[in-house]
Parts: structure tokens; C-alpha cells; sequence
């Protein structure tokens, strides 16, 4: 019985952590490309889950509302990197925190004025609802689901990166970029595209999401806090690191909320257990980033090194 | 020379219009804008905080809110312990503001020593995610402790005291915010002028050239973090007596980016930009808050316009460039 729920947990928290890694792939690799921090990075998750939730419920297919969702937050990602990030490489991380800001003001109010004020609710697709039987523990169907989307992205991730020309490009840019430029690559397109995949990446991460919490103006914030948290722990700019971090955020937070209140039920009362258990619960992946700080103030993959 | 005599006529008409203002309103007998200007006040002194290690040390925080909340939370928590009597660590609880803020300062001094000796071991982007996580962190540990109000914050019976003074009328508790906002930024213009804050903004345009000196960049920095967060803690427990409330969503990282947004739009850097950018931001709210609730995105276009077109601030468009760019 505990063991079956340890496993359930478990697999909550490597969902959780793929997801994650959807949302830090895009912001390590915007960082180490352009040297940018996007902190409206969360909005384009949060733009995806809307327009994945609308599309859903205009034509009443799941799969075409998360293709609306991916291709929206990729639209609206190219839109932006041309009208406003593109002016932002020059400047210093002051400047783009404050213009990232501003993007994230104007797009969670310009959300509430197209949407609504109200949360919206997405359906898990029928192929995918009810759960399936694992052995130890009946788990979400939805849920076995997105670990195998968030496996299949990485791995293309990976692909993309490692194998194609456009890998090579966005590698070289990583590395120098007046020489790619010079051997000539168009480094503006290039960096447009790098931004529009990092935004479809979060569109994808918010419309997936999306059908297991409600679609809400500000569910990206927390997101973008906890892939901050992943990138600090991965290292900036390493998709592998990411990865890794994104994990270990996502297995540790759920783990440390599922097992803390039971473990201090065990000494104290109940409700005192309950309540201190929460509180450091959520405190923990902090714990963690802190600990990776002292030991290793890069990250554990520094792409730089 | 004249670009700094204009800088000092700025600052002052800044800091006397701050306190001709409410008194005006408290002729006509207009109390909802003295607590506006008080909130300008309270709002401005956090910022003067954050200017200090943002605009002379060049460290961008993006978890100052923390420093905010926390005072804010000290002075809830011991004004509660004050009401019911009931001791908090072994020691009385106090409802007088000449003991809250020395104990808002201590613990938000504390919180940023520990924050700062972690963070400041990077810097760049790495320092701007760590400071966010870190007030993330405690945010979320104000939301899930249930002893002190949990998510629902931690309300204020009555205002907490100042010898001489009744702060539960807006006037007198608009003086007792101006008058300390008037202090720390006669404190920080002396800073800024000592060896200690020429030593920092010299780290800040050049650490290798600082440290060959013989300036040790971490420790000064970290010195500065900490007097940061003490004067922006010290702002929370002034902010929770005048809302009455000290709630999770002082700390929230929106707080944080508020506080930047008003240093920029004041002036980075610049001693009375903090007043400028809290006087804009509180004005922004309160003109278009009124006209449509959308008000949000309108401060959303006119921040990317100020960063995209228009750096420097308000002081930097009335005085001129900084003397130090």
C-alpha cells in the first residue's frame, strides 16, 4: 500500500519534472544563445494552455487545441523576439528583466481582456482519460501520457541539437556569434527561430498542463520561478543540465510534499505535523539550489565551462 | 556643477511636495490622500533600499520583496504577541514602533546576510533567478505556516504606537513615514559619500580594478545587501501598520519587480529616484486604476517604453544625466 503510493508519487514527480524540463529548455537555450533572461517566458506558457483550452472547446478535439496552443506561443514569441527582445541583446540584464516585466504585465492583462477573467477548463482527450493498471498502483492514463510526451520532446530536443544543421548553427551561435555571422548565417533569423522554439516549448509545457490544472492569467509565474530554479541547478545554457535539474526539482518537490508531513506525523502531533511538513515541504528545492550554490556555483553542467 | 545644483533643487521639491501635499489634504480635509502620499512614502523608503545595492552596487535583486515582507510580518507578529500577551521566542511581544523597527531590521538584516552570502557568490543573470528563488522560498513558506494567518495574512487590531503621536489618524502616521523616509535618505546621501559607498560603486563600474586596490568586492557587497534589505524591511513594518495587514503578498515576486520598476522610472541611482518612481507608480495606479481596470497594461507599455526609449528616469529627464553613468 505505501509502496504502491511511494511509486505514485514517484511517477507524479518524473511528470512534473519533464514538464518542467519543457519550460527550462526554452529559457537555458534563449540564455545561451542570446544571452537574455526571458522572465516572460511564463507567458507564453500560460498563452499556449488558453489557446490550447479554446481551441479545444471551438472545435472540440483536444489534439488540434494543443496544436493552436504550441503554434500560438510560438507565433506570438516570434512577434515578440522582433518587436521588442531583438532591441534587448545589447543591453544589460537590468533592461531585460525590466522589458520582460513590462511583456509580462501587458500579456497577462491583455489575456484577461481576450479570455475573460475566469479560469478556463480543458478535457483530457478521451483516448487518454481513466487510468491504467501498473502493477502496483492504478495511475492516469493522462498522466503515463505526458512523461512519454515530455520523453519524446527531449529526445527531439536532442536530435535537433545534436544532429541537424540547424543544431549546429544554434551551437556555433552558443559559441560565437560574429564568426557564425561572418561565415554567413543570418544570426537575426536564427535567433528568431531559437526564440519561437523556446516559446513553442512553453505553449506545448502550458496546453499539457493545461487539462490536469485550471487555465488561469498568472499560472506562469510560479513555472517560470521553479525553471529558474531548474537552471540554476542544470546550469545556464545546457539542455543536459536542464534535464537533470528539472528532475531533481520535480521528483523532490513532489516527493518532499508527499513524504515530509508523514514523516514528521510520525513524532509530532497531527495537525502541528501537517502544517510545519507543508511549509518545509515547499521550502526544499530551495534547500537543494542553495546546496548546488555551495558546491557548485555554475550548476552541475556549466555549458561554459 | 549646475547638472548637481539642479539635481538638489529636484530633490528637494520632491521632498517638500511629498509633505505640502497631504498637508494640503489635510486643510481640505482629504484623507484618502495623505494615506496615498503615506504609501508613496513607505513604498519610496523600500525603494531607497533596493537603490542602494541596484543603483550604487549594480546587483540586481529580484527578490527584495522578501525584505518587505518579512518587516511587514515582524511588526504583525509582534503586535499580535502584544494583544494576547502570550511571549514569541521567550520574549514579550511590543505594539511600539521604536521597538518594531529595530527587530524588522534585525531580522530582515539576518535574511540578508544569509540570502547574500549565497547569491553574491554569482552574479549576472544566476544572481537576478537566485534572489527571486530565495524570496520565493520564504513566500511560500508564509503561505503554507498556519501560525501566523497562513495564506490569508496576518491582520492588525490596531495600528502600532509612536511616542507623542496618534497613528491611527493618517496624518500623524504620514509624518512618522516622511520623517523616516527624510532620515534614511540623508543616511544613504552620507553613505554614498564615505569611503564605504565609493568602494562599492567603484566594485560596480570595475570589480578587477576594485579589488587591485584593495577593495574586497564580496565583503562590501555583502554589506551593502544587508543594509538593503534592513532599510526594506524597515519599509514593511511601516507598510503592514498603515494597511493594518501583513499579508504573503508583500513578498509575492511582483512586489519585487514594483520596487525595480519604481527605481527606474525615478532614476537608477539617483538618491530621491526611489520617491520619484513610488510618486509615478502610486499616481499611475490611482489615475488609471479609476478609468479601467486594464490599467496593468497600460504601466506594462509605458515601462517598455521607458526601457526601450527613454532610460534615465524621471530625475534624469528633469536634472540631466548622472554623474556617474
Amino acid at each position: 500500500m505505501t509502496l504502491a503510493l511511494i511509486f505514485e508519487q514517484m511517477l507524479n514527480g518524473v511528470q512534473f519534472g519533464l514538464m518542467l524540463f519543457l519550460m527550462s529548455a526554452g529559457l537555458t537555450l534563449v540564455f545561451g544563445v542570446m544571452g537574455l533572461i526571458n522572465l516572460a517566458h511564463g507567458s507564453l506558457y500560460m498563452l499556449g494552455a488558453f489557446f490550447c483550452a479554446a481551441g479545444a472547446a471551438a472545435t472540440g478535439n483536444f489534439w488540434l487545441g494543443l496544436v493552436a496552443g504550441t503554434a500560438a506561443a510560438a507565433a506570438a514569441g516570434a512577434l515578440i523576439e522582433v518587436s521588442v527582445i531583438r532591441r534587448l541583446y545589447t543591453r544589460d540584464h537590468l533592461d531585460q528583466v525590466l522589458a520582460t516585466f513590462a511583456l509580462i504585465l501587458i500579456l497577462s492583462e491583455g489575456t484577461k481582456m481576450v479570455f475573460g477573467p475566469f479560469p478556463l477548463y480543458l478535457n483530457v482527450p478521451p483516448i487518454l482519460s481513466g487510468t491504467v493498471d501498473l502493477g502496483l498502483t492504478p495511475y492516469s492514463v493522462y498522466r503515463l501520457a505526458l512523461i512519454g510526451f515530455g520523453l519524446a520532446v527531449a529526445l527531439g530536443l536532442w536530435l535537433l541539437i545534436g544532429k541537424t544543421r540547424l543544431g549546429i548553427r544554434i551551437r556555433a551561435g552558443e559559441n560565437d556569434r560574429e564568426m557564425i555571422a561572418a561565415l554567413g548565417v543570418n544570426i537575426r533569423a536564427l535567433y528568431t527561430l531559437v526564440f519561437a522554439l523556446g516559446a513553442a516549448l512553453a505553449g506545448l509545457a502550458g496546453a499539457l498542463v493545461g487539462a490536469v490544472q485550471s487555465v488561469q492569467v498568472g499560472m506562469g509565474e510560479p513555472v517560470l520561478i521553479l525553471a529558474f530554479v531548474v537552471i540554476v541547478i542544470g546550469g545556464i545554457g545546457s539542455i543536459k543540465g536542464a534535464m537533470v535539474g528539472a528532475l531533481i526539482v520535480g521528483v523532490i518537490d513532489t516527493m518532499g510534499r508527499f513524504l515530509l508531513p508523514r514523516i514528521f506525523a510520525s513524532f509530532m502531533e497531527a495537525s502541528d505535523a501537517s502544517g510545519l511538513g507543508a511549509a518545509l515541504a515547499s521550502m526544499l528545492i530551495y534547500v537543494v539550489m542553495a546546496l548546488v550554490l555551495i558546491l557548485r556555483p555554475k550548476g552541475l553542467f556549466p555549458a561554459h565551462a | 556643477m549646475r547638472d548637481i545644483h539642479k539635481e538638489t533643487v529636484v530633490n528637494l521639491a520632491l521632498g517638500l511636495g511629498l509633505l505640502l501635499v497631504p498637508l494640503w489634504a489635510l486643510w481640505a480635509d482629504q484623507p484618502f490622500t495623505i494615506t496615498l502620499a503615506t504609501r508613496i512614502a513607505i513604498l519610496a523608503l523600500a525603494g531607497v533600499g533596493l537603490n542602494l545595492i541596484l543603483g550604487f552596487g549594480g546587483m540586481v535583486s529580484f527578490g527584495h520583496a522578501v525584505f518587505f515582507g518579512v518587516g511587514g510580518y515582524v511588526a504583525g507578529i509582534l503586535s499580535q504577541h502584544a494583544t494576547s500577551g502570550v511571549p514569541v521566542l521567550g520574549l514579550p511581544g511590543s505594539n511600539q514602533m521604536l521597538v518594531i523597527w529595530p527587530v524588522a531590521m534585525l531580522v530582515a538584516g539576518l535574511l540578508a546576510a544569509a540570502i547574500g552570502a549565497l547569491s553574491l557568490r554569482t552574479e549576472g543573470i544566476f544572481f537576478i533567478m537566485i534572489t527571486l528563488a530565495f524570496a520565493q522560498m520564504v513566500y511560500y513558506f508564509a503561505i503554507s505556516w498556519p501560525a501566523y494567518g497562513g495564506e490569508d495574512g496576518l491582520p492588525l487590531v490596531l495600528r502600532n504606537r509612536f511616542p507623542g503621536l496618534n497613528t491611527m489618524r493618517p496624518w500623524h502616521l504620514f509624518v512618522v513615514a516622511w520623517g523616516v523616509l527624510m532620515v534614511v535618505l540623508g543616511l544613504m546621501a552620507a553613505l554614498r559619500a564615505s569611503r564605504f559607498g565609493a568602494a562599492l560603486m567603484a566594485i560596480r563600474q570595475n570589480p578587477e580594478r576594485a579589488a587591485a586596490v584593495g577593495i574586497n568586492p564580496y565583503g562590501v557587497k555583502l554589506v551593502a545587501f544587508v543594509i538593503s534589505g534592513m532599510v526594506t524591511g524597515l519599509a514593511g513594518a511601516l507598510m503592514a501598520d498603515l494597511s493594518r495587514f501583513a499579508s504573503p503578498a508583500m513578498m509575492a515576486w511582483t512586489m519585487s519587480g514594483e520596487l525595480i520598476v519604481i527605481i527606474i522610472l525615478g532614476g537608477t541611482g539617483r538618491l530621491f529616484g526611489p520617491l520619484a518612481g513610488a510618486a509615478i507608480l502610486v499616481g499611475f495606479e490611482v489615475t488609471f486604476g479609476g478609468m479601467t481596470e486594464h490599467w496593468k497594461l497600460w504601466l506594462g507599455l509605458v515601462l517598455l517604453a521607458v526601457v526601450l526609449f527613454a532610460r534615465g528616469g524621471l530625475i534624469g529627464a528633469l536634472a540631466g544625466r548622472a554623474r556617474h553613468g
